[in-house]
């Protein structure tokens, strides 16, 4: 989950790669014209018609979700730091309860298009609106920029490239790419990208799973046995401590960061609208339930393979896994357990995995794209400057106009952020996502009081609280491998700020709330119970 | 409709074509009727049992899993069989448990929670004549 170097694998066929790699790009392309036909509707346009069913959704949770950060990030951060790198899982599972037991079912009930629907729904619009955006946007853009400068450097990795400018071009593509899918294909689009992917994703990583403990006679014991001692670290490689938790700031910077991804998850826009596509609450929580299922498998074949590729490659300090930090690890495992370097069988695999990891970018780039541009159309441009005059046909050119903007945006920036670590960027939507959007919604559902003062001054406080520290962090100055190693100005001791921000965001809802006499949107809070709890006057699927 | 106390989901009902989703006043007295109703207390009392309890019991459990790397890692090295120590073992229970606490709530809200919720969803809609 750290930065990824440059070094190529010289190794497989790039041929083989490279044409995978086109077929990923023709399917994603064709599955997007043939959405294109199917919407109409600002609903088809914005939720895909809310006609998918549990499982699709569910599927396409999967993959709006699993991104190259834990596909290869986990699995590479396991291979070399051992049991620590399981963590991060752990936390991404998890958080999962709170999407399905607080959030999914009473947003889709109670939203409509964008995350600001539910924010706003008893709240002033023009206040309200404009911070869920902003936030909305934030977060997406942090997400989006790590998935691209990934994209970058993993297409450099897997193709066997080290110029910078092939990696900019790449950068270049999957920008342009994700437009197509979005002005195109819309959420109808997008969600059939992110199906096909979660499948091909699921069931490559399942082979190489199965190719791995059959090596190890199915048994874990035995494949962690040979993981710690190929490791060289011994039985200390399984045991916590690898990673995280070195001195006392280092282990309340692991706490900070755990509370972050568990917190994290149900603010995080491109998954809440994800809710909006199904036509009932009961398919939301179903699709919840099957994106747990799903994730949770995948992480623990995450497992297997990070320890599989800990056992049976070369991890040492210096290998290609090393010093990519992890990344190659699982496409080289792929490789060794077909047969190794230079086989048919070990060429195959590699460039399958590799094909499986370049449309895992594709899928969550395209949901990226879509939920900031579905923002900007429908919150910034609709509400807040229309004031609700807007017709839906212009609305629906908006947003094609936003998802090229934000293409633009996310290429300049993503170019220059090549030098920026991804577990970082990461690491920070989900702070941001925990800190601004988890306390506003809560307190929305949950508080009766809860006022438009409180939103904003929620969703502002969390988001300036987290973005702040982190400026102001080791991760921005003050060490070697800070953004700015020369200066230093980190008086804030943790990497990762959600230990404090996350209480920021809960406590400036609270402040905000009590400083304001506004009780309009307590007055509405019956309406917005009734109609979460039940669905009575929810959104439904349009019929086609 | 002006910025501001503005009904259903605000100004931007306006722009769509599904305009009945305004919340007329005839909704607006449906939704405080259902809501002084004794049954939507009985539905949100029963959604609130299983959902406040089951959240603070598996953000304490995950807690304690991320304090114990941090600060009881004797415990944690404990070998529990071959090479399977106490810290994987507690790993995979946060699995486990997120897991099952998955199913007992899919259980809850089918059996507890739907029925009710159709039933006032239902009389909204014949109500306001959806």
């Amino acid at each position: 989950m750290s930065a990824l170097v440059l070094l190529p694998l010289a190794t497989g066929n790039r041929g083989l790669t490279i044409g995978l790699f086109l077929a990923v790009v023709a399917l994603t392309l064709g599955i997007t014209f043939w959405a294109s036909r199917q919407n109409k509707t600002a609903a088809d346009y914005y939720a895909g018609g809310r006609s998918f069913s549990g499982f699709q959704n569910g599927l396409a949770i999967g993959g709006d979700y699993m991104s190259a950060a834990s596909f290869l990030g986990i699995s590479g951060s396991i291979a070399l730091y051992g049991y620590d790198g399981f963590l991060y899982s752990i936390g991404f599972l998890v958080a999962w309860l709170v999407a399905l037991l607080l959030v999914a079912e009473l947003l889709r009930n109670s939203g409509r298009y964008t995350m600001a629907d539910q924010l706003a729904y008893r709240m002033r619009q023009t206040p309200v609106r404009s911070a869920a955006a902003t936030s909305t946007i934030v977060v997406s853009i942090f997400y989006l920029l790590a998935q691209m400068v990934g994209a970058g450097s993993l297409v450099g990795l897997l193709l066997g490239v080290t110029d910078q400018s092939v990696k900019n071009l790449v950068i270049v593509g999957v920008g342009i790419l994700m437009v197509i899918y979005v002005t195109l294909g819309g959420m109808k689009g997008t969600t059939w990208v992110q199906i096909v992917k979660a499948v091909l994703l699921m069931l490559g990583t399942l082979l190489i799973t199965i190719l791995v403990l059959a090596k190890f006679h199915f048994n874990l014991s035995e494949l962690l046995g040979a993981a710690a001692e190929r490791s060289g670290k011994g039985l200390a490689f399984l045991e916590p401590g690898q990673l995280y938790g070195k001195d006392l700031i280092g282990k309340f910077d692991f706490l900070s960061l755990g509370l972050a991804l568990v917190l994290g998850t149900a603010g995080l826009p491109h998954i809440l609208i994800r809710f909006y596509t199904t036509p009932t609450a009961n398919a939301a929580r179903k699709s919840v339930l099957w994106a747990i299922g799903l994730i949770g498998a995948f992480y623990l074949m995450t497992l297997v393979l990070g320890f599989g590729a800990a056992a049976l490659v070369d991890t040492a300090k210096g290998s290609q896994i090393a010093t990519s930090s992890g990344n190659a690890a699982s496409p080289l495992l792929a490789q060794a357990v077909g047969g190794g370097e230079g086989t048919l069988g070990g060429s195959v695999l590699l460039a399958l995995i590799s094909a499986v990891a370049f449309a895992t970018i594709l899928a969550v780039v395209a949901g990226l794209t879509l939920t900031s541009a579905s923002s900007v159309a429908h919150d910034l441009y609709a509400s807040v400057i229309m004031k609700g005059r807007a017709s839906e046909k212009s609305e629906l050119v908006v947003v094609r106009i936003a998802a090229f903007a934000i293409g633009a945006v996310a290429i300049a920036l993503a170019i220059p952020a090549q030098r920026l670590n991804i577990a970082f960027l990461v690491a920070l939507a989900f702070a941001v996502a925990a800190s601004a959007n988890l306390p506003a919604l809560l307190f929305n559902l949950f508080w009766r009081r809860f006022n438009t003062l409180g939103a904003t001054c929620s969703i502002y406080g969390g988001l300036l609280a987290a973005v702040l520290l982190v400026v102001f962090s080791p991760v921005t100055s003050g060490t070697a491998t800070s953004l700015l190693p020369d200066s230093n100005f980190a008086w804030f001791p943790l990497r990762n700020p959600g230990l404090v921000s996350i209480p920021f965001g809960f406590l400036c809802g609270i402040v905000g709330t009590l400083l304001s006499r506004d009780d309009s949107s307590a007055r509405r809070y019956d309406e917005l119970s009734v109609r979460s709890l039940t669905g009575a006057g929810a959104e439904k699927a349009t019929g086609h | 409709m002006t910025d501001g106390t503005t009904s259903a989901s605000g100004a931007s009902e306006l722009t769509s074509s599904m305009q009945h989703n305004q919340v007329s006043a005839a909704d607006d007295r449906s939704y405080t009727a259902i809501a002084n109703e004794p049954e939507f207390a009985e539905l949100r009392r029963r959604y609130r049992r299983f959902a406040f309890p089951a959240t603070i019991a598996f953000m304490a459990w995950y807690i304690t899993y991320v304090i114990c790397n941090n600060w009881a890692r004797g415990f944690m090295d404990t070998p529990v069989v071959g090479n399977i120590n106490v810290a994987v073992v507690f790993g995979l229970l946060q699995f486990l448990s997120t897991f099952v606490i998955a199913f007992l709530y899919s259980r809850h809200a089918n059996r507890e929670l739907d029925p009710l919720a159709t039933q006032l969803r239902n009389r909204f809609e014949s109500e306001t004549g959806r």
